[in-house]
């Protein structure tokens, strides 16, 4: 078996395909684990692992945490209210400190974009990005690909929409890498001000009627409306959101195909998608939960097999 | 230099009809005895005994499961690969069963000692024994011997024991190779 070719996990562009399949297929066995009794293997018992966590987070923190105590590593856990960094400690200082009490990998969520490869070039750890601002969250992508092809099988020349806000979105960035990588078809659906204009040169077909779109795809990721990094309004009201992007059941069932509905959470219920569609047998909304922990224990033992 | 021979198929065949008649004489139908093979070594070893034991005592109640110790091994970060992880399938109950485990080649112990730990997982057994079908003797680091064992090999530690099962390898035989990596 061969190893990852990085030593942290900043983004998904920095990965090959070889190194999607081997987390893919590290994954499998973790899952088996976390559904047994026990679910606790003592891999990574003489690892320590801070999470650092800048910005608000639920899903992906505890996802993490879990992950981490099922492998046994010792975990210390950092959110920034409360912290040093309203004194004025620089994020490095602040890096290198924790490195200092002899923490062997960092699990960073940092509200800007370029935050994790900033710190990997600065500081002596094993780092893996938790999400970094609009950029990239390469766990939430993996786990979302994972999800996918339990569920559909491979995705080569599979048709994957994302919809919604694609500009501040890093699920977005990091799953169109993902599904590339992987040999899929990626289209993104929204409102044309919510479209990064260059989004064509990643080879992405842009489809702004939402029912055509979803007409051609055999999966759709619905994503959240990222009020908390609009700094000016992109559309109208969400109302009219609602009516052109949001996924109904009607919707759903108005095409003559069975889509795979997805959402990285957390949902804002009856905006992008309704409570009916959330909770059908279409939505595998908490099985990309479940598999959420699996497939980043498989990340983390995969990454300390390179720690020196 | 050239492998040596130390078994042929001949012999490993004498050898797994003594080791399933030696499991029924001890266990009878195997009501309260399950066989686990440490993956993935002993799974070709294990059914191939699981196999005999069907053909010589019709009536028993064996369980056959594979156990995977890759995440309890001790040297993690400590060689150089990754370590690959096989499947693990245990789908009957060990509590208060006796286990007997089971590996082609017993060397350091370390793998068996996983293999405790492993286990753990599934509950507590009533007693554990272990099945090997070759004993690399006095290589031991942890003190741990085989309740049932095919034959003794002395060995150097540079040395290396291979098993080969016709299913795999097209031909039943064991060798010991002289300085392999």
């Amino acid at each position: 078996m061969s190893n990852l070719s990085v030593d942290n996990l900043l983004g998904i562009k920095y990965l090959n395909k070889s190194d999607l399949n081997l987390i893919f297929k590290t994954s499998d066995n973790f899952k088996e684990i976390i559904n047994r009794k026990i679910k606790k293997v003592p891999s990574l018992r003489d690892v320590t692992i801070a999470n650092l966590f800048f910005e608000n987070s639920t899903r992906t923190k505890l996802s993490f945490e879990l992950a981490q105590k099922r492998l046994s590593a010792d975990v210390v856990n950092f959110s920034s209210s409360g912290s040093s960094i309203s004194k004025g400690e620089t994020l490095i200082d602040t890096v290198n400190n924790i490195l200092s009490m002899k923490v062997d990998m960092i699990v960073m969520r940092h509200p800007n974009p370029g935050a994790s490869v900033f710190l990997s070039k600065n500081v002596d750890s094993c780092i893996i990005n938790a999400g970094d601002g609009t950029h990239e969250h390469p766990t939430q992508a993996l786990l979302d690909a994972y999800s996918l092809i339990e569920k559909i099988g491979d995705l080569k020349n599979r048709n994957i929409l994302i919809v919604g806000d694609i500009m501040h979105s890093r699920v977005a960035l990091s799953n169109i890498f993902t599904y590339q990588k992987l040999g899929a078809n990626v289209t993104v659906c929204g409102p044309k001000s919510l479209i990064p204009k260059s989004i064509e040169s990643l080879n992405v077909s842009v489809e702004t009627d939402f029912r055509k779109a979803l007409k051609n795809s055999d999966a759709v990721n619905m994503l959240r409306i990222q009020n908390e990094r609009m700094s000016n309004s992109y559309f109208p009201s969400v109302r009219e959101y609602v009516q052109q992007y949001g996924l109904t059941m009607s919707l759903l069932n108005s095409i003559n195909k069975e889509v795979i509905v997805m959402h990285p959470g957390p949902i804002n219920r009856g905006v992008e998608i309704t409570s009916e569609v959330a909770d059908s047998n279409q939505a595998i909304i908490l099985d990309q939960v479940e598999n959420g922990v699996a497939v980043r224990m498989a990340i983390m033992y995969l990454l300390a097999a390179k720690l020196k | 230099m050239k492998p040596k021979k130390i078994l042929n198929a001949n012999e490993i065949s004498t050898i797994l009809n003594r080791l399933s008649f030696q499991l029924i004489e001890d266990h009878n139908l195997f009501n309260e005895t399950v066989l686990i093979a440490i993956q993935p070594r002993g799974g070709l070893l294990a059914k191939r005994i699981s196999n005999l034991i069907n053909k010589h005592e019709k009536n028993n109640n064996l369980k056959l499961g594979f156990l995977d110790i890759t995440f309890f091994r001790d040297d993690f970060r400590r060689s150089e690969k990754v370590l690959k992880a096989s499947v693990t399938e245990i789908d009957f109950i060990i509590e208060n069963k006796t286990v007997v485990l089971v590996d082609d080649v017993l060397f350091t112990g370390r793998s068996i000692r996983a293999a405790l730990n492993a286990i753990q997982s599934f509950g507590r057994p009533k007693e554990i024994q272990l099945l090997t079908l070759i004993d690399r003797r006095f290589s031991r680091e942890l003190p741990i011997q085989p309740d049932y064992c095919g034959t003794q090999v002395d060995s150097r530690l540079n040395e290396k024991v291979i098993v080969n099962w016709d299913e795999n390898d097209g031909e039943d035989s064991v060798y010991l190779y002289k300085n392999k990596k």
